[in-house]
């Protein structure tokens, strides 16, 4: 108990930091569901990819220490969209490769499943075969200082940097989905695929454009990983891949905000978790999440509701 | 001739749905497909849509072949259709259901669309009152009329509507069936599917009867509200 108050705000300040990572994974768990019914666990990779991509615009860059000043900005600007356009592009492939043939062909999501696992193991062998098996360290990009103190918890730069940027991600996101024709788009097919054609709506680019979306968010997630954690590997998206599920499931799968809200509150269960049982619990109090909500209220905590009132 | 459906032929795996049907529509008119249920009067509307795999066949609009075309694309030709049972989006509010029935329209429209969202209002003034709230939790009533709104603000010049009547009280029919004569009277042409077919056929200038996958009549409206056999079999007499 005692270990509890004193690990109060820095599990607080933790918490929230994974969170973050979690909700940016889940973004895209939730928006593939939305409009196919389908969970893309490809994501897992999709992630790998864009932490890959940062680190080689870093390599390219010929960054070995920290940056300063406007430098500093330019590389993260550099990395980021490096990481988001990579993973985009290996979502929207992922789709016409995995996906697009088998809807053609009314598959079932047993195939479907099937599909995306074979997609994950491509993808991990192929980065493993080039890459090696072992961790890969990234150069440090960004100075680890202590900004400020919230109680007895440290708030450093890193990890200031990983919540504000999935905050920004988060808002750019709901502000297209809820306020453009394109988003609006996504939306009609998620409730109603034939009513949202019989509108004109072409289905193939608004589900090529979700998969973008997701896998822009998943980029995002991958070049703050990468500053945080320093390190990558060919298999580093499965546990956060799976996190990123479990804050979909748990915030309600197909539900956007629901996905944010997924996020951040399976990262304070786990570090709390962790910090009452001891660290190396952090993962099994994560899956006992996943299975709780899957047993008692599958919908998550918001319900479905990109669709709403579908049933 | 705006619309021509020749030797339609339509299966659901091995059930054929539509035997062969042929019909026409032509500019300004009100044409009403009636049928007992089952008859493939929806299965008709969806093919002409584009929802619906054609087997045989050819459907042609504005005197082009669409039989292939992709039904989003048939949208922005000029074909828009108010789907069976509403079909609102239900997450959506009311303004965001309209904007849908533009979504393919360019935005250098934008003034025409202006005009198309004050049309709509003014035919359903509820829907003017009701801008903000989401569509589902609309009365049955008020959502048929965000369907219809919302398939006029394609701006078709041709309307496919699926059962606007269902499930609605007697004096919103009779209130439904003015309007559907008053987009007729502003220049869109309609293809009108009903169940209610007395009133359905005092509004139409001709129709056509569908059994079991064929069509086994054509005339004009008057004519078949006038005879003795289809009183029996479809107005319920
Ligand atoms: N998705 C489907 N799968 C299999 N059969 C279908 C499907 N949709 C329709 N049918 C069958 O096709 C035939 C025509 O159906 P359709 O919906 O076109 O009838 P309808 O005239 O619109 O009837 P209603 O007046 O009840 O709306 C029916 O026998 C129906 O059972
Ligand atoms: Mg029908």
């Amino acid at each position: 108990m005692h270990n509890l108050i004193i690990q109060f705000w820095p599990s607080v300040i933790d918490g929230t930091t994974t969170g973050a990572i979690y909700a940016l994974m889940a973004l895209g768990y939730t928006l593939v569901y939305g409009v196919l019914r389908l969970i893309n666990f490809a994501h897992s990779e999709v992630f790998m990819v864009g932490t890959f991509a940062s680190l080689f615009t870093l390599h390219a860059l010929g960054i070995t220490h920290a940056p300063g000043g406007i430098a500093a900005i330019g590389v993260f600007i550099l990395i980021t969209l490096a990481a988001m356009a990579a993973s985009g592009l290996v979502a929207v492939g992922v789709e016409r490769v995995a996906y697009r043939p088998l809807r053609k062909r009314n598959s079932t999501s047993l195939a479907n499943l099937i599909s995306a696992i074979g997609m994950s193991f491509f993808l991990q062998e192929v980065f493993a075969l080039r890459y090696g098996r072992d961790l890969i360290p990234f150069p440090r990009v960004l100075q680890k200082n202590v900004l400020f103190h919230i109680g007895t918890g440290v708030v450093r730069s890193d990890k200031l940097l990983v919540v504000v940027g999935a905050l920004v991600m988060m808002f750019i996101l709901d502000r297209f989905v809820n306020g453009t024709r394109l988003g609006r788009g996504i939306r009609a097919v998620a409730q109603d695929p034939s009513t949202a054609m019989l509108m004109g709506v072409n289905i193939d680019r608004v589900i090529t454009l979700t998969f973008l979306l997701g896998g822009i968010m998943a980029g995002a997630a991958a070049m703050l990983y990468g500053t945080f954690y320093e390190v990558t590997q060919y298999n580093i998206g499965f546990v956060i891949g799976i996190k990123g599920f479990t804050a979909a499931v748990l915030g309600g799968i197909g539900n956007i905000r629901g996905a944010l809200i997924g996020g951040f509150a399976l990262g304070l269960i786990e570090t709390f978790g962790g910090a009452i049982f001891h660290a190396q619990w952090v993962d099994v109090v994560a899956f006992s999440v996943l299975v709780l909500v899957l047993l008692v209220r599958p919908t998550g905590i918001l319900g479905e509701n990109l669709q709403r009132a579908r049933a | 001739m705006l619309l021509e459906v020749k030797d339609l032929r339509v299966y659901y795996g091995k059930i054929e749905a539509l035997r062969g049907i042929s019909l026409q529509v032509d500019a300004g008119e009100i044409v009403c497909l009636i049928g007992a249920n089952g008859a493939g009067k929806t299965t008709t509307l969806k093919t002409i849509s584009g929802l619906r795999k054609v087997s045989h066949g050819s459907v042609t609009f504005k005197g082009g072949d669409i039989t292939s075309m992709p039904g989003h694309q048939r949208v922005t030709l000029g074909l828009c259709q108010s789907p069976e049972g509403r079909g609102i989006f239900p997450g959506m509010t009311v303004m965001e259901n309209l904007e849908m029935g533009a979504y393919s329209r360019k935005k250098k429209e934008s003034e025409i669309i202006a005009a198309d969202f004050e049309r709509v209002f003014g035919l359903f003034p509820r829907l003017s009152e009701r801008r903000k709230q989401v569509a589902g939790t609309m009365s049955g009533g008020e959502q048929q009329m965000i369907a219809i709104g919302r398939a006029l603000m394609a701006a078709p010049d041709l309307l496919l509507l699926d059962e606007p009547s269902m499930g609605l009280a007697p004096k919103l029919v009779t209130q439904i069936f003015e309007i559907i004569r008053e987009i007729n009277s502003q220049g869109t042409t309609v293809l009108l599917v009903e169940q209610n077919a007395t009133q359905a056929l005092s509004v139409s200038n001709r129709a056509y009867v569908l059994e079991t996958g064929e069509i086994t009549r054509s005339a004009p409206a008057s004519e078949l509200l006038n005879d003795d056999f289809i009183r029996v079999a479809y107005l319920g007499e």
